[in-house]
């Protein structure tokens, strides 16, 4: 009878070389696809929310990459915790509009092709050429989202009437019910809309920073604490705050959608505009993924999942960006008034005058805002 | 009886100088000497070197200038936040005193033995799981539509508005530091000599009189040890004031927090710290000195 020997076997290979080929080719396969599917890390600084997996997943997996978020609160802390790292620590720097500038003076940020992002396709005119976010001709930053700051309130106790003007927080029915989102920018910003300043909320020279300052003192009795995001969050939710200065839709939003009677408006002496943009660490050896993503964001499924933030809600910048969310979540389109012809709709409001981009003090420090801060909390 | 601790042995450190050291001894001391030096005398130096530092474009420089200091003391907030830190947390300790006394009272001499095992190990069990989540739980017991809310008003009382109040900072605060002083205080009345406490009630001691005059002068120094450190945890503690207090009236913790939220004014944080740091010295200090401190007539 024949019997095959192992040396007349595929390619002339006697058993022995053929397992010994074998196991070296499944011991090193995964080495090999491993090396040729590396993963790439991207260092995210961010605000909570952005590097989470209902932003980031989808693109994460088609693009075999992992975001290594770093989560700050409040431009100053960004700024600290760039400052205090090597340079090209952060690929990626998600920051409030405001202090793109600094960032920008401080060499801490790349210099963006314009052309590389869809800046034609702008909802309003001003996102092409956003204030801070060029500088000698040059982009430094890209708009990403917003999100506009008035009265919220608990529907309950505050009627929709009421809540069109500032002045519904001194209401009586409401002492011990106000709420502060603990940062002084955006309250004391509302207090100086309040007091008439209008687009020269920032610039305010003495007498107008003193009359701010006493405007803000005359609300301290209505207040009934000063929170953190999860302390407001629970402050409206659990009912005990009935009305939030400093804040909007970015936590009405989610806590509206959990079907929380509460609900926040522009009033008529108007709203604040957070902003919020994407820039390329200086330094970065990732600069291109870091573009790539941005570009990603820009794109009408990027715009859609930033809109739809988990964390905080906020409008879209592009035009194709509406669209798309407008077709994909009609419901959150509606809630958040992102439809042409929406008496609320944000580009509308800012066409309108009604809102005026969050920045910093400009004839005052922002020492001597914390310091009136701490004495207003403290009073 | 041999005394407890014999005088015939040399200690390590002995001043006689011909007694060389023992390094063996010596060896085993390191380690707490090193803990200490690097985890406490270091930080504390460095913390005290910062206080001096400025902050220019979100970074610490070095220097040595004394405006973090005078920009912290003249300022009203500043001693605003002292003296209702050092209010709170003195109401935090007489409250907790008051309260543990009666349970340490009963623990300490009514229970047996295997309750008071049983009570210890249960009043230990509130330090396994996180402070910050006990302080949350607090949220549902005592917001407006909250469990105690609930309860009053099925005898027409309320609804109250404890989340965001004093009272809520020192729920918070008994959260953190009534088990600790209930077992100390346990452990403390525990070990008093029972004989004593027989001998004045068959003197004709009154019941509340033994306490005052027998149980309390007797476990003087463990009563102190606990009010210490009583306000110590609660003089220093962010998350009651912050998370149930609502920040109201922000104590040193929380003025610490703003003072590097804006602007990263660390060197300022320092400030405020240190003064922190010294109160705290002085408090304990002379706590210690009241514990130890010998009676009239006291060998």
């Amino acid at each position: 009878m024949y019997r095959p020997t192992v040396t007349s076997s595929l390619f002339g290979l006697n058993r022995r070389q053929l397992l010994k080929a074998g196991g070296a080719a499944v011991l090193t396969t995964p080495f090999v696809s491993r090396a040729w599917a590396a993963t790439t890390e991207i260092n995210m600084l961010a605000w909570y929310g952005h590097g989470e997996p209902d932003v980031v997943a989808e693109y994460e997996e088609a693009n075999n990459v992992k975001f290594v978020p770093k989560y700050y609160a409040g431009g100053d802390n960004m700024l600290a915790l760039i400052a205090q790292s090597p340079p090209g620590t952060y690929d990626l720097i998600l920051s409030d509009a405001e202090f793109v500038q600094q960032l920008n003076a401080a060499g801490y940020i790349e210099e963006m092709n314009a052309a590389d992002y869809p800046l034609d396709d702008m909802l309003h005119e001003d996102f092409s050429q956003f204030p801070g976010h060029w500088a000698d001709g040059k982009m430094y930053s890209m708009i990403l989202r917003g999100g506009h700051l008035g009265v919220s309130y608990n529907k309950n106790s505050v009627t929709e009437e009421e809540a069109q003007s500032y002045a519904c927080f001194w209401k009586p029915e409401l002492e011990g019910k106000v709420g502060h989102f603990d940062w002084h920018l955006p309250t004391l910003g509302m207090m100086s809309l309040y007091d008439g300043n209008g687009a020269g909320l920032w610039d305010l020279n003495d007498d107008q920073w003193a009359k701010v300052q006493e405007t803000t003192m005359s609300l301290r009795k209505q207040v009934g604490g000063f929170f953190d995001y999860g302390g407001t969050f629970n402050g409206l939710k659990n009912g005990e705050m009935q009305a939030m200065c400093g804040i909007g839709d970015w936590i009405t939003g989610v806590l509206e959608k959990d079907g929380a009677p509460v609900a926040s408006v522009i009033p008529k002496e108007g709203g604040i505009q957070f902003t919020e943009s994407y820039s390329i660490g200086k330094g970065s050896e990732k600069a291109d993924e870091a573009k790539k993503f941005i570009q990603y964001m820009m794109s009408p499924a990027g715009q859609v999942k930033s809109a739809q933030m988990a964390a905080y809600p906020g409008f879209c910048v592009t035009k194709a960006g509406r669209a798309a969310l407008i077709e994909a979540d009609m419901a959150e389109a509606k809630r958040s008034h992102q439809i042409d012809g929406d008496s609320q709709d944000p580009i509308t409001l800012i066409k309108e005058g009604r809102i005026h981009y969050r920045d910093i003090p400009q004839q005052q420090t922002l020492e001597d805002w914390n310091d009136f801060w701490s004495e207003y909390k403290s009073a | 009886m041999a005394a407890p601790f014999s005088q015939t042995r040399e200690s390590p450190m002995s001043s006689n100088p011909e007694q060389r050291p023992n390094l063996y001894a010596l060896t085993w001391r390191l380690p707490i000497i090193f803990w200490q030096l690097i985890f406490f005398v270091g930080p504390v130096l460095f913390m005290v070197a910062m206080s001096f530092f400025l902050v220019k474009n979100y970074r610490m420089t070095e220097a040595f200038e004394f405006v973090n200091w005078s920009r912290m003391l003249t300022r009203g907030f500043f001693w605003d936040s002292y003296w209702y830190t050092i209010g709170i947390a003195t109401l935090s300790t007489v409250c907790a005193m008051c309260i543990a006394f009666p349970a340490a009272f009963a623990l300490a001499f009514r229970a047996s033995e295997s309750t008071q095992r049983w009570a210890i190990f249960l009043l230990i069990i509130p330090f396994f799981t996180s402070y910050l989540v006990r302080t949350f739980s607090w949220f549902v017991i005592l917001s407006e539509s909250g469990v105690v809310n609930a309860m009053l008003g099925y005898v027409g009382l309320g609804p109250y508005t404890m989340l965001n109040t004093n009272f809520g900072t020192l729920v918070g605060y008994m959260t953190l530091t009534l088990p600790l002083v209930v077992i100390l205080q346990t452990v403390t009345m525990a070990n008093i000599d029972k004989n004593l406490i027989e001998a004045a009630r068959n003197l004709g001691c009154s019941p509340l009189r033994t306490i005052w005059q027998v149980i309390i002068p007797l476990s003087k120094t463990g009563l102190i040890i606990a009010a210490i450190f009583c306000f110590i945890l609660s003089f220093g503690d962010f998350v009651a004031p912050f998370y149930l207090g609502g920040s109201q009236e922000p104590t040193l913790p929380i003025l610490i927090l703003d003072t590097t939220k804006s602007g990263q004014q660390w060197p300022r944080a320092a400030v405020v710290a240190i003064m922190m740091m010294v109160t705290l010295f002085a408090i304990a200090f002379t706590g210690i000195a009241l514990a130890y401190r010998k009676g009239k007539g006291a060998k």
